[in-house]
């Protein structure tokens, strides 16, 4: 089945706006966070409208229907992922709270100096710095997945890091700059082999791949609502049933508690006992719209639109003389492309771009180290969705014709 | 001609006039945006009666960034290092000749900072400095 990317942009009212009086939008920034369909907003607007209520502890219908249609938000994203159950779903703010749930409460618990943690030179910097921050304070060894020249992981050095008895591999499902699609059942399969627990970066993968925890055997999977079309402010941690249980909490407060005297307390059970406070709660209903938009259209086709505008976006960038595309091949990658134009700083391509209406980034995207390895401080970067449609690659490659002509 | 690119700001990046280090120096500071990565140093010789001799910068980032650096620094020679710390964010602006967003100043306005914490004497730079 493929996607009628015509027909389902309807359902984003963004996509219609004018950026100025005569520009239209081309919205080729995805990858920083996703537009949402009316589906997700109207959602999230009828539960403020009709069912607006604290969750859990409540008596009265309201509280009852909000709590129902907040746990049914989760028993959405866990099906999403194929997780086992729903419980294993916990619902933070993005990705990056998540892995720092990780890392906060299993690292801490588990990890001494010494030990050590496997991540790749391609993370995002969510999925590095609060490995940074551990090794910092508890004296944690910190190795990298090198990234070789076009932009994929060098497994063979991994398996020679693997025999080194690490603790945590902790690595991206895909790339946020390269698009790299990396090889994640292996990864899992070679780190369980040498007794090492996995954390996966989905923040990329998740929502634009089928993603599924169990066939991968993944051990936690961290991601964001709002790069998969839902709303910003909620995001998802699943965790092996058995870690669960174990860790110990991670904030304290309201609702992740079963009992609590002057000076102890009992958490909570698993998902609660990680969720303190009140949660996001009509941004878990827009999660879980969101999750049954994609599922209309279905992942296998979701990923195969990505390949083939992303497939076409590098034939054009790559016709362009002085452009240079960072990472693998199309079949290798995700809805993504990074790129340089000689003599010309990203910024400067991205401002120009923005006259037309066409939005990219430019910077390191949170990807520094990554972007040292390669010897740029930035890139331009398009990225692409389900409704991106192969006139709004034209409309760059038209854009990056300007920009040279500016710039002789 | 798109205005935020007018002539004179892709003929200063293309072209600059005082790229370079001077070497020996009175004044030398350098700093970068820690955003997007722009760096920029400069050098200056300052003369006997307090005026700016000469100027050099260096350094790499947009065409914002850099041509903002050259017209600054064509702008403060033959000036009194006194006149210089009075500089302000308007009198870049000035220079460029465009209305720049909020992300776009700290680009026009880096080599400012790094002017002023250079002829100050400061160990580093600070955003009071351009205000």
């Amino acid at each position: 089945m493929t996607l009628d990317v015509n027909l389902l942009r309807q359902d984003f009212p963004i996509l219609s706006r004018e950026v100025r009086p005569g520009i239209p939008l081309v919205y080729l920034d995805s990858t920083a966070t996703s537009q949402k369909p009316r589906p997700v907003l109207e959602a999230m607007e009828a539960f403020y409208r009709t069912n607006n209520a604290n969750i859990h502890r409540g008596v009265h219908t309201l509280a009852e229907e909000a709590t129902a249609m907040y746990e049914q938000a989760r028993e959405k994203v866990a099906q999403f992922i194929n997780a086992p159950s729903a419980e294993q779903i916990i619902f933070t703010r993005n990705a990056t709270e998540s892995i720092n749930l990780v890392a906060y409460t299993w690292a801490r618990a588990n990890l001494k100096a010494g030990d050590r943690i496997i991540l790749t030179e391609m993370e995002h910097h969510s999925n590095m710095v609060p490995w940074i921050m551990l090794a910092t304070e508890r004296g944690v060894e910190l190795e990298f997945i090198p990234v070789t020249p076009d932009g994929l992981l060098d497994l063979d050095v991994y398996r020679t890091l693997l025999t080194r008895s690490p603790k945590l591999v902790a690595v991206s499902g895909m790339s946020n700059v390269l698009g790299t699609i990396n090889p994640i059942a292996e990864i899992v399969r070679l780190a369980h082999a040498a007794g090492a627990i996995t954390l996966v970066d989905g923040a990329q993968s998740v929502p634009h791949l089928p993603v599924d925890v169990q066939a991968l055997g993944v051990d936690f999977l961290a991601f964001s609502a709002h790069k998969m079309l839902g709303p910003s402010g909620i995001g998802a941690l699943y965790g092996r049933h058995d870690l669960l249980e174990k860790m110990p909490p991670f904030m304290g407060g309201g609702d992740m508690i079963k009992t609590v005297h002057l000076r102890s307390f009992a958490p909570n059970d698993i998902p609660h006992k990680y969720e303190a406070g009140t949660p996001a709660i009509a941004e878990a209903v827009g999660f879980g719209a969101a999750v049954d938009y994609l599922n209309k259209l279905g992942m296998q086709a979701v990923a195969a639109h990505e390949h083939e505008i992303v497939n076409y976006a590098l034939d054009r960038l790559e016709e362009i003389p002085g452009v240079k595309v960072f990472g693998p091949t199309a079949d290798k990658k995700g809805g993504v492309a990074s790129f340089t134009l000689e003599g010309v700083h990203p910024h400067d391509i991205a401002q120009i771009l923005d006259r037309d209406g066409v939005a990219i980034r430019a910077g390191h995207h949170c990807a520094q180290p990554l972007h040292e390895k390669f010897g740029i401080t930035a890139t331009a970067r398009a990225s692409f969705y389900v409704y991106s449609l192969p006139q709004e690659v034209d409309a760059l490659v038209n854009g990056i014709y300007k920009v040279k002509e500016i710039f002789g | 001609m798109d205005d935020l690119y007018r002539e004179l700001i892709i003929d200063h990046y293309k072209n600059p006039q005082f790229r370079g280090h001077l070497d020996p120096n009175d004044i030398h500071f350098e700093d970068d945006n820690p955003l997007c990565g722009d760096h920029i140093e400069v050098t200056l010789r300052v003369d006997g009666s307090g005026k700016v001799a000469d100027g050099r910068f260096d350094g790499k980032g947009c065409a914002i960034s850099q041509a903002s650096a050259d017209l600054l620094i064509e702008s403060i020679i033959g000036k009194p290092v006194e006149d210089v710390k009075k500089l302000s964010k308007q009198d870049v602006l000035d220079l460029l000749g465009i209305e720049l967003g909020p992300v776009r100043l700290k680009c026009a306005l880096l080599s400012l900072k790094v002017l002023k914490a250079g002829v100050y004497g400061l160990g580093e730079s600070s955003e009071a400095l351009i205000e």
